[in-house]
């Protein structure tokens, strides 16, 4: 409590964290968008009415989805690898190869998926 | 390039304090949804095998295993699907999601708001959101 950290923010978007930094920074946007998502989600099939219809919308237009699926999936595979890494800590010594295990995993799922939004999109 | 050493402790050498238990709780739940997740994804391929159910479908009911969330699909004969099974899996996987993204979300301010009284009016905040969003969406899943 009362932790100060003299970092100011243009410090901190120079640090060069690579590839693990990368990883917790697109974990963090994968977490607070599901966390708003999901939040509106429910409260909007709670509420129904215009608004669920509205946001039925928004849900179902493809480049939402894209957002979505790309914070969930990303969000999940890099949440195993920490759940794995953290439970079993002699893999640590590991971890930058986990986590270009990683991205093998997620760019091909990803990338289908996206190529099934795209092409349902179109009409397809 | 020198090999940098990764630290940890042993999980019985980190004592057992309440962030220690939710770091746990962290990873933990992590694993239960997926399992959830993949129990109702081969729910899923069952519910679809006749149906030709496509992809964005299975997804839906894989991450919260309810009628109504399938019902705008071309999925006939949901009836037999809304039984005690699914409604308790999509409890869990709720309840669990929820205290998971509410903690993170804690975790989250923390890194930005670090005045006392100000992580502690997060907290407030964030039980009453967890005990709030915990409800509405059981009554949601028990009642449709």
């Amino acid at each position: 409590m009362g932790l100060k950290r003299n970092v100011s923010l243009a410090t901190g978007l120079r640090y060069k964290g690579q590839g693990p930094m990368l990883t917790y920074v697109l974990h963090r946007i994968g977490g607070l968008g599901m966390a708003v998502f999901v939040t509106v989600h429910i409260l909007a099939s709670f509420l129904g009415g215009e608004i669920g219809v509205f946001l039925n919308t928004v849900y179902e237009n493809w480049l939402f989805q894209i957002f979505i699926f790309f914070c969930a999936l990303f969000h999940a595979i890099n949440g195993l690898r920490i759940t794995i890494l953290d439970l079993f800590p002699k893999l640590l010594d590991h971890s930058r190869e986990a986590i270009w295990i990683e991205w093998a995993v997620f760019i091909p799922v990803f990338g289908l998926a996206v190529l099934v939004i795209v092409q349902s999109a179109m009409g397809g | 390039m020198a090999k940098t050493k990764s630290r940890s402790l042993p999980l019985n050498k980190r004592g057992l304090n309440f962030e220690m238990l939710m770091w746990l709780f962290t990873r933990l739940s992590a694993l239960a949804m997926y399992g959830l997740i993949l129990i109702a994804i081969i729910g899923a391929l069952i519910m679809g095998a006749r149906t030709q159910m496509n992809m964005a479908d299975v997804l839906r009911w894989g991450f919260m295993p309810n009628s109504t969330h399938v019902q705008s699909t071309n999925i006939t004969a949901l009836e037999p699907w809304a039984n005690p099974f699914w409604r308790v899996t999509g409890s869990l996987l709720l309840l669990l999601a929820v205290a998971h993204g509410v903690h993170g979300l804690v975790v989250i301010t923390d890194d930005y708001i670090v005045s006392a009284r100000g992580r502690l009016i997060v907290r407030w905040l964030s039980i009453a959101m967890m005990i709030l969003m915990s409800i509405i969406g059981v009554y949601i899943l028990w009642t449709s």
